[in-house]
């Protein structure tokens, strides 16, 4: 069979010995050489881990009130007390589990809907890309906040209809991301090639556009997280969020804001893990951008 | 249009032809207008060009960079629709077919491209790349049998299994186009497309490449319409040459009678731009120099598009288009001058015409 093989290829010797470290190798190099990542990851790991031990990890019961209110931060109450007597603490920690679900859930949600109509407007074009790209166009119009709240107004609060308002609000800037992306990649060769073997159109799509269109798309859901999170603490803030019994972080600075002068801490905390939050999960999406890159990851050994 | 019985040479009507190329053409519209699109003329890509590929043989379609050589491929492979015209493959035209006849098609004609770096998908090990015709004609086989067609391929394109593990950034360009190739492959394909396939490739490779794909023609019984402007690796791999000049086929022959007795003015030019290793015939052998530039194919010239730069142009170069006749046995050629051109250029003992270097070939 090989017989009439004259040669292997030339040139190419410094090459043969490449050992491609594995998946969890160059996921632990990387996040050795990317400190912002590695902060992101550990914060991201604390605040996952509190959000499921939340229960027992608060000192008190988060709705357990008190004639001891507005304690200034102190050993028995490490960052004070509300209005109403209630640990802050144990309200933040109970919070993470909403504030985390929302975010990730809302951006899995639209992600997912947003990509799917982008890459079907940009692969098949003429009137599909028409009637999709105006729809969004129409929803670009408007501030994704402004929606989500004229949802949550249309569907009611709760934890369903909130998740649902804010995905459905981020739908056009994933479909703008993902059309763009396909737009350039459907004209490469090896989609040329993909057509010349037969594959279907779902097949080139899903298996050969999507994959190589995940770079903005990570670093557009990764920010879109952070927005969700403020998205959520928004509509508690406006009374349009899960529900006043639920302890939000959103929810939880809204209602600090009548006592602003005389109890810093119920804005500054909750304010604070909004913040490292969104920061630590941006600093992830980078690192993920970059790992995803297959090109990168091995080059830049 | 033109006479097809004219142009077509009797002996391809018998059942050794594979593919046939009739009168295709394909324009492409030109968008204007800021606010209200509309069409503002058309690039004629292709305009009107026929030829066959016989079974077993190696076609070189060969011209500038926009002379329309790409876009028959695409056509070939139905990646665009043509105008008009008709491309028959074992007598069916390719766009008679059904979704299962088209199916079918994708098996029978697989193509190599020309960018090695583009024309694998970079998110793709190589293995399944070479493995994904398996998994759309195949779908009942099983992932081991898969893996050893693989490895089977790429054995017979010169590339070690461990290849399979590797993303196609880990890989020479040339071993990226023995994947291209082995992917072609891998349906037993009958006719293989060669869109510019070695151009990319640096000159030591692209003699691997060449032998590599010769071998494989003897090995299959391949068919191979090979797109090319290195002139000397087309007239080392082709059995026939097509010369095209802005959307037509100039001059068609035999690749021995191309090479060494053009008759086209625009072939004579072409052959004579292409360097000669030797600096004393070099200096002293006629150059047909070209004058002016490529016209555009949005607004080709009338009559003859080739008469704006043609040393030989006349007053009825101007209003005639010339058809691909049959000039001399097998040898086609567009040109009203014919005669006169073969009496300057192709007398016996006269060497005007320079011969083009063969590519090392060391096996």
């Amino acid at each position: 069979m090989t017989d009439f093989v004259h040669s292997t290829p030339g040139g190419d010797s410094a090459r043969e010995d490449l050992q491609r470290p594995s998946a969890l190798r160059q996921w632990m190099s990387y996040m050795r050489r990317d400190k912002k990542a590695l902060f992101g990851l550990i914060v991201l790991g604390v605040l996952i881990f509190s959000a499921v031990f939340a229960h027992w990890l608060s000192p008190y019961d988060p709705n357990a009130m008190d004639f001891s209110m507005m304690l200034k931060p102190s050993l028995q109450h490490p960052l004070g007390t509300d209005d109403l007597g209630r640990d802050l603490l144990s309200r933040l920690l109970h919070g993470t589990q909403i504030s985390l679900f929302v975010g990730i859930s809302t951006v899995i949600l639209g992600m997912s809907a947003g990509v799917t109509l982008g890459v079907v407007a940009g692969y098949f074009g003429k009137w599909v890309d028409t009637i999709i790209m105006r729809y969004v166009d129409l929803q670009w119009a408007f501030p994704n906040f402004i929606i989500a709240v004229y949802l949550v107004a249309v569907f009611g609060t709760g934890l369903a209809n909130v998740i649902i308002a804010i995905s459905l609000a981020y739908i056009d800037d994933f479909a703008r991301v993902a059309r763009g992306m396909v737009l350039t990649i459907k004209q490469e060769q090896y989609i040329a090639a993909a057509h010349t073997l037969g594959a279907s159109d779902n097949r080139v799509m899903w298996r050969h556009i999507l994959p190589n269109a995940m770079a903005p798309i990570i670093v557009q859901a990764t920010v879109s997280v952070s927005y969700a999170i403020l998205a959520e603490a928004g509509l508690s803030f406006l009374g349009l969020g899960v529900g006043s019994d639920t302890p939000t972080w959103g929810l939880i600075l809204a209602d600090s804001r009548s006592f602003i002068s005389r109890a810093w801490w119920l804005g500054v905390f909750p304010g604070l893990f909004i913040m490292i939050t969104v920061l630590s999960i941006n600093f992830l999406g980078d690192a993920l951008r970059d790992m995803l890159d297959v090109r990168e990851v091995t080059d830049a050994h | 249009m033109t006479a097809l019985t004219e142009i077509m040479p009797r002996s391809d009507a018998a059942s050794d032809c594979l593919m046939e190329v009739r009168d295709l053409a394909l324009h492409f519209p030109v968008q204007g207008g800021t606010l209200f699109k509309h069409t503002v003329g058309q690039v004629k890509a292709v305009d009107g060009v026929s030829f066959s590929i016989r079974k077993g043989e190696v076609l070189g379609l060969v011209g500038e960079s926009g002379c329309g050589k790409t876009t028959i491929a695409r056509a070939i492979l139905k990646l665009v629709r043509p105008t008009s015209g008709q491309i028959l493959f074992d007598g069916m035209d390719l766009w008679q077919q059904d979704r299962a006849q088209q199916f079918a098609y994708r098996r029978r004609v697989q193509a190599v491209f020309q960018d090695p770096f583009s024309s694998l998908n970079p998110r793709m090990k190589v293995g399944s790349t070479v493995g994904e015709p398996f998994r759309i004609h195949m779908p009942s086989m099983k992932s081991a049998e898969i893996n050893g067609e693989v490895r089977r391929l790429l054995d017979i394109c010169g590339l070690p299994a461990r290849m399979a593990e590797r993303y196609p950034h880990e890989m020479s360009g040339g071993q990226r186009q023995r994947v291209g190739i082995a992917r072609a492959l891998a349906l037993n394909a009958e006719m293989i497309v060669c869109d510019e396939a070695v151009s990319a490739l640096d000159v030591s490779i692209q003699a691997q490449v060449i032998n590599l794909l010769m071998d494989l023609k003897d090995e299959f019984n391949l068919t191979y319409l090979f797109i090319g402007h290195d002139l000397s690796v087309v007239k080392h791999l082709c059995d026939r040459v097509a010369v095209m000049y802005l959307g037509n086929v100039v001059e068609m022959a035999d690749s021995e009678t191309l090479f060494d007795e053009p008759l086209h003015p625009y072939t004579i030019a072409l052959l004579s731009a292409v360097p000669v290793p030797d600096p004393v015939s070099e200096a002293s052998r006629p150059h047909v120099i070209l004058t002016g530039e490529i016209p555009s194919p949005v607004n080709p010239p009338n009559g003859c598009v080739f008469h704006p730069r043609c040393p030989r142009m006349s007053d009825a170069c101007t209003r005639m288009r010339p058809l691909l006749l049959e000039e001399l046995p097998g040898h086609h050629a567009a040109c009203i001058h014919i005669e006169r051109l073969a009496a300057q250029f192709t007398r016996p003992g006269q060497h005007s015409i320079p011969k083009i270097p063969d590519i090392p070939t060391s096996n």
